[in-house]
C-alpha cells in the first residue's frame, strides 16, 4: 500500500493538475445536444475552452455567467438565471449544466436556489433539462469534477424505478457503461466494439466517442454539442441487465444508479493490461450467457505475445508517472504486470483508489515534484500530458503522452489504450520508447597497448566519410 | 481588489479612440452569451513574454492550471517565462484566511529556487474577493528578500482581457519603468545611435527577429520591447527612449500615453505586418527622431528591402492573386492585415470591426473601398454564412475560429497570438504567402467536400 505524501510546498511550480470545472465540462459535452455554462468570471470559461480546443481540435460549446466586480461582491443569483435563460431561448439545447468556480464558491453562490428561481421564472423551458454541479478549483482535480458531474445528472434525471416502472433486465440486451475521463474517444468505441461481439448494446454515460471523436457532419454549425449521450436515453437506464462502472472515480455514480434502479453494477477500476481485459470479458460472457468470442481470443493471445516480446525492454524500467488518479492507477497495474518498477509517481487529489496502487510513495503535486523525483530515482521513461514534455527533456528521457492535454500531439485524444488491443498496442508504444537506450550500454575501453591506431583520426567522422 | 473607482480610471484612456464613444469595446459582458478572456487573462499575456521573470499566479488552479505554456512568444536567452508558477489555492487557504501567508512563502520559493530578477505576482479573483492585501504583501517580501517583488492586481472579474492588458501596463508604468538606467549609448562611427521602445510587440513565434536586424542597421537601439523577449532590467529603462512605437494594438496605449505624460517620449502607431507597413513603420522612426541623416537612410533600406521582397513574391503572387478573403481579427489590427492581403492582389470582401475604432473604420473604408463590407457580429454562425454569401476562398482570423472554419470546410488562417508562424517584417511575407498558398491550394478540399460514390450512385 502506498504511502500518500502531500503538498508540502508553498509554491506549485508547473502544475500537473486541471480544475474540477474543466472536468464537469468535459463530462457534459460527452451528452447530445448539451451545453456546460461555467458560474465564474469570463476567463475561466476561456480558458476551459482554449484547453479543450488545443486537446480535441474541435470547436467546444461552453459558456460563462460572467461575473464582474458588482456580481462578484453583491451577488450573482442574476447571471446564473439570466445565463440559463439566455443559452435556452438562443441554442434550445437538451441539456444546460452549470459548473460552479472558486469564485462563485468562496462568494456564496446557491445555485440549487438560483435553479429553483429560474423554472418558477420561466416555465417555458422546462423541457430542458438543467443540472447544478458544485466543482469549486480550490479543491479536486479533473476526475473529481467529471466525477461530480456524472453524479448530479444521474441524480437529478435519472428516475427511481418506482417512478419510471422501470425494471432490470426488462432490455436484456442492454448494458449502461460509466465511463471515467481516462477513458479517451478511441477507448470507448474499442469497449463498444467489445461489449458488441457479446451481442449487447452498450449505452455510455457520457459518451465523448459521440461528441468528441473529431468527425465531420453535415451542419456547418452547432452552438451545442452533436452527438453524445442522448438524454432521452436516461430514462431506459433502469431496464438494462447490467451497469458497468470503468474507473474508480465512479464509484459512487455507479452506487447512485444502482440504489435508484436495481440494475447489477460491475465496477472495474481500469482495462488496461491482460487482468483487467480477463475480468471484463468474464462478465460480459455471464451477463451475456454466450461464450467468448474467437476474435477476442486471438486478441488475448496477441496481448500474452506483446507481453513476451516487450518483458525485455520493460522489465525493471524505471518509470516516472505523473497523472489524475484513475489513470496512474491503471497505468500503475499495466507496468506492475511486465515487472516495471514505477519509482516516481505523482497526481492531482487524493481519491481512495490511489490505496490500491502498488507502490512506495504517491505524491499529491506538481511536474516539478515529478522532475525531482525522477532525478533522484533515476526514471528512464516518463509518463505524462504534454506539459510533462518539458520535464522529460530536461531530464534526457523518453515521455510516453497520456492525460490531459494534448496539445502536441495529433490524435492524442482517440488514441486506444483499453482491451487486449490498446493495451498490445500501449506495451508496443512504450517498448519502442526505450528500445535503444534504457538499458545502460558498455562503456569503450581502448586497451593500453592496443595496436589499432584508429581511435585517435577516425572519432569525429560520421558514416558517409569511410 | 480594485476599487470601482480604480477600474473606472482604467477604462477611460484619452489616448483610445472608443472613449469618445458611448458603446466601448469594454462593454459589461453578458451571462450565458459571452466569449473572451477576462481581466488576468489579458494581464498575463501582456507580460508573460518578459522571458527572465518569475510570474507567478495567487489563486486556485483553474487561473494557471488551464493557462500556463500556452503562448507562441520566444524568447532569445532565459527561459523561465515557460515554468509555470501559481499558489493553487486550497479550500483550506480560503475559509482559514491562509492565502496570504502562502503567497508570502511562494515568493521566497520562486526566488530561493529559481534567483529571478524580479518576481511579479498576478493577483486572481478568489484572493482580491476575500481581500488578500497583495501590494502589502509584495512590498515586504521585496523587502525581506531583496528582489523587485512587482503586484499586478489583475482579477478576472475585473473586466476583460483588454482592461487585464492595461492593467499589466500600469504595473510596469507604475513600479519598474524607470528604476534603473541603460547603458551608456554605443558610438557609430558615421551616424548617431538613438534609443526606441516597442509597446505591444510580442515576438510571436520569433516574428520580431525578422524586423530587429533592420531596426539595427538603422542604428536604433531597443531599450526593450514590452513585452516579447524582453528582460526585466529592460524594461526599467523604458523611460530613456526618444520615442516609442505602439506595434498594432492599442491595448497598452495607456504605457505610451503615461510615458509621454511623464518623460515627455513621442510615440506613433504602426505595425509590421504587410510591406507598405513595414516600410511606414520605419520612416515614421525616421521622422520621429529628427535626424535628416537617418531618413536618407531609412528610405535606402526600404528601396532594398521593398525591391528584394517583392522579387521574391513574385512567383507567389500569381497563385494567390484574385482570391477572396474574409478576414475577422475582431480586432484594430484589420487595416493592417488588409493592406498585407492587397500587396499580394488578394481581395479582402469583408472584415470584422467589432472593436475597430471609428479611425480605423476610416482607414479600412479607404483601403477597401465606401461599400467594403464591416462585420460586427462575430459569432461562428454569422461568420459561416458571410463565407456562403460572398464566396469566399479563405477565412483569415484567430484561433478560436479555427475549428468552426475546418468544421464547415472552410480554408483557414489562424493570426492570432498563439499561432506558431511569424509574419512580421518583409520577411514575414513570405511566411504568409507560404501558409495562405498552403491551404487554399490543398487538394483536401475536395475530398472532404465530395459526397461519398455511394450517396451519387443512384444516378448511374
Amino acid at each position: 500500500m502506498a504511502e500518500i505524501i502531500k503538498r508540502n510546498k508553498a509554491l506549485s511550480v508547473n502544475p500537473l493538475k486541471a480544475s474540477q470545472p474543466v472536468g464537469g465540462t468535459l463530462a457534459t459535452l460527452g451528452f447530445d445536444r448539451a451545453m456546460p455554462m461555467l458560474h465564474g468570471s469570463q476567463g475561466c470559461t476561456a480558458f476551459a475552452k482554449v484547453f479543450f480546443v488545443r486537446h480535441f481540435r474541435e470547436p467546444i460549446p461552453l459558456q460563462t455567467t460572467a461575473m464582474d466586480q458588482s456580481s462578484s461582491v453583491m451577488g450573482a443569483d442574476e447571471n446564473v438565471i439570466e445565463g440559463i435563460r439566455a443559452i435556452a431561448e438562443k441554442s434550445n439545447p437538451a441539456l444546460i449544466v452549470v459548473l460552479t468556480t472558486g469564485l462563485a464558491e468562496t462568494q456564496g453562490a446557491d445555485v440549487h436556489r438560483n435553479l429553483k428561481e429560474f423554472r418558477e421564472t420561466y416555465p417555458q423551458f422546462d423541457h430542458i433539462a438543467v443540472v447544478m454541479v458544485n466543482t469549486p478549483d480550490f479543491t479536486g482535480c479533473v476526475e473529481t469534477g467529471y466525477a461530480a458531474t456524472v453524479y448530479e445528472i444521474i441524480k437529478a434525471l435519472l428516475p427511481n424505478a418506482a417512478e419510471a416502472g422501470t425494471k432490470p433486465n426488462k432490455r436484456p440486451r442492454q448494458v449502461n457503461v460509466l465511463v471515467s475521463p481516462m477513458l479517451t474517444s478511441g477507448d470507448l468505441e474499442a469497449l463498444r466494439g467489445t461489449i458488441e461481439q457479446f451481442n449487447l448494446r452498450p449505452v455510455f454515460v457520457p459518451d465523448i466517442s459521440d461528441s468528441l471523436d473529431g468527425s465531420l457532419t453535415e451542419d456547418d454549425f452547432s452552438p451545442v454539442t452533436i452527438g453524445g449521450t442522448p438524454i432521452s436515453e436516461l430514462k431506459t437506464l433502469g431496464d438494462a441487465t447490467a451497469t458497468l462502472v470503468i474507473g474508480a472515480s465512479l464509484q459512487k455514480s455507479g452506487e447512485l444508479l444502482h440504489e435508484k434502479t436495481g440494475v447489477p453494477t460491475y465496477q472495474f477500476d481500469h482495462l488496461y493490461g491482460l487482468q483487467a481485459n480477463d475480468d471484463l470479458i468474464l462478465t460480459l460472457a455471464n451477463i451475456s450467457q454466450q461464450p467468448v468470442p474467437e476474435r477476442i481470443e486471438r486478441q488475448r493471445s496477441q496481448l500474452q505475445d506483446a507481453m513476451l516480446d516487450t518483458h525485455f525492454m520493460l522489465g525493471q524500467l524505471r518509470v516516472a508517472i505523473a497523472a489524475d488518479p484513475d489513470q496512474l492507477n491503471a497505468f500503475s497495474h499495466l507496468l506492475a504486470g511486465m515487472g516495471a518498477e514505477i519509482v516516481a509517481a505523482v497526481t492531482t487529489a487524493h481519491t481512495p483508489v490511489l490505496a490500491n496502487i502498488s507502490v512506495k510513495q504517491i505524491k499529491i503535486g506538481d511536474l516539478e515534484d515529478l522532475e525531482l523525483l525522477a532525478k533522484e530515482h533515476k526514471a528512464q521513461l516518463l509518463i505524462g500530458n504534454s506539459h510533462a514534455v518539458a520535464s522529460a527533456e530536461r531530464l534526457g528521457i523518453p515521455i510516453l503522452r497520456a492525460g490531459f492535454p494534448l496539445y502536441d500531439l495529433i490524435g492524442g485524444y482517440q488514441k486506444t489504450w483499453v482491451g487486449y488491443r490498446g493495451s498490445r498496442q500501449a506495451l508496443f508504444d512504450l517498448a519502442n520508447l526505450v528500445i535503444n537506450f534504457a538499458h545502460e550500454e558498455i562503456e569503450v575501453y581502448h586497451s593500453i597497448y592496443s595496436q589499432k591506431f584508429d581511435a585517435a583520426q577516425h572519432h569525429a567522422c560520421s558514416p558517409s566519410c569511410h | 481588489m480594485k476599487s470601482n473607482k480604480d477600474i473606472a480610471e482604467l477604462l477611460d484612456e484619452p489616448a483610445c479612440e472608443h472613449n469618445k464613444k458611448e458603446k466601448s469595446g469594454c462593454a459589461k459582458p453578458k451571462p450565458g452569451s459571452t466569449a473572451g478572456g477576462c481581466a488576468f487573462d489579458g494581464a498575463q499575456i501582456a507580460l508573460l513574454p518578459i522571458a527572465d521573470v518569475a510570474h507567478l499566479v495567487h489563486g486556485s488552479i483553474a487561473c494557471a492550471g488551464s493557462s500556463w505554456d500556452n503562448r507562441g512568444t520566444r524568447s532569445s536567452g532565459s527561459q523561465l517565462y515557460q515554468i509555470g508558477m501559481t499558489t493553487d489555492l486550497t479550500e483550506q487557504d480560503v475559509i482559514m484566511g491562509r492565502s496570504e501567508k502562502r503567497l508570502f512563502h511562494s515568493i521566497k520559493q520562486a526566488i530561493d529556487s529559481y534567483n529571478p530578477p524580479a518576481v511579479f505576482v498576478y493577483n486572481t479573483c478568489i484572493p482580491a474577493l476575500i481581500g488578500d492585501d497583495i501590494n502589502a504583501i509584495c512590498k515586504s517580501a521585496e523587502e525581506r528578500y531583496n528582489v523587485p517583488v512587482i503586484p499586478i492586481d489583475c482579477a478576472g472579474f475585473y473586466g476583460t482581457k483588454n482592461l487585464g492588458n492595461r492593467i499589466a501596463g500600469d504595473a510596469m508604468v507604475n513600479h519598474v519603468i524607470g528604476t534603473r538606467e541603460p547603458e551608456p549609448q554605443p558610438q557609430h562611427p558615421n551616424y548617431k545611435i538613438h534609443d526606441v521602445n516597442l509597446i505591444g510587440e510580442y515576438n510571436i513565434a520569433g516574428e520580431f527577429w525578422q524586423v530587429l536586424p533592420l531596426l539595427d542597421e538603422m542604428g536604433l537601439r531597443v531599450l526593450c520591447t514590452l513585452s516579447g523577449d524582453a528582460r526585466f532590467h529592460e524594461v526599467q529603462t523604458m523611460h530613456r527612449a526618444e520615442v516609442n512605437m505602439m506595434v498594432c494594438s492599442k491595448a497598452m496605449v495607456n504605457v505610451a500615453r503615461k510615458l509621454q505624460k511623464e518623460y515627455g517620449t513621442p510615440w506613433f502607431e504602426g505595425s509590421f505586418y504587410g510591406i507598405s507597413d513595414t516600410s511606414q513603420a520605419l520612416r515614421d522612426f525616421a521622422k520621429n527622431l529628427n535626424d535628416a541623416d537617418l531618413v536618407e537612410r531609412t528610405e535606402k533600406i526600404i528601396t532594398r528591402e521593398e525591391a528584394r521582397i517583392q522579387a521574391a513574391l513574385e512567383p507567389w503572387k500569381a497563385r494567390l492573386k484574385g482570391k477572396r478573403v474574409l478576414l475577422f481579427t475582431g480586432g484594430v489590427k484589420s487595416w493592417s492585415v488588409i493592406s498585407a492581403l492587397q500587396d499580394l492582389g488578394m481581395v479582402v470582401v469583408a472584415t470584422g470591426t467589432k472593436k475597430s475604432t471609428e479611425e480605423d473604420k476610416a482607414r479600412i473604408r479607404e483601403l477597401m473601398g465606401e461599400e467594403a463590407m464591416m462585420i460586427e457580429d462575430g459569432s461562428p454562425k454569422a461568420l459561416l454564412k458571410c463565407v456562403r454569401d460572398y464566396n469566399v476562398d479563405i477565412l483569415i482570423a484567430g484561433g478560436r475560429n479555427m475549428y468552426t472554419a475546418l468544421k464547415a470546410k472552410i480554408p483557414f488562417l489562424d493570426i492570432n497570438q498563439e499561432r506558431e508562424f511569424g509574419y512580421e517584417g518583409y520577411q514575414g511575407m513570405l511566411e504568409l504567402v507560404r501558409q495562405l498558398s498552403l491551404t487554399t491550394e490543398s487538394p483536401v478540399w475536395e475530398a472532404v467536400r465530395a459526397p461519398a460514390p455511394w450517396k451519387t450512385a443512384k444516378e448511374i
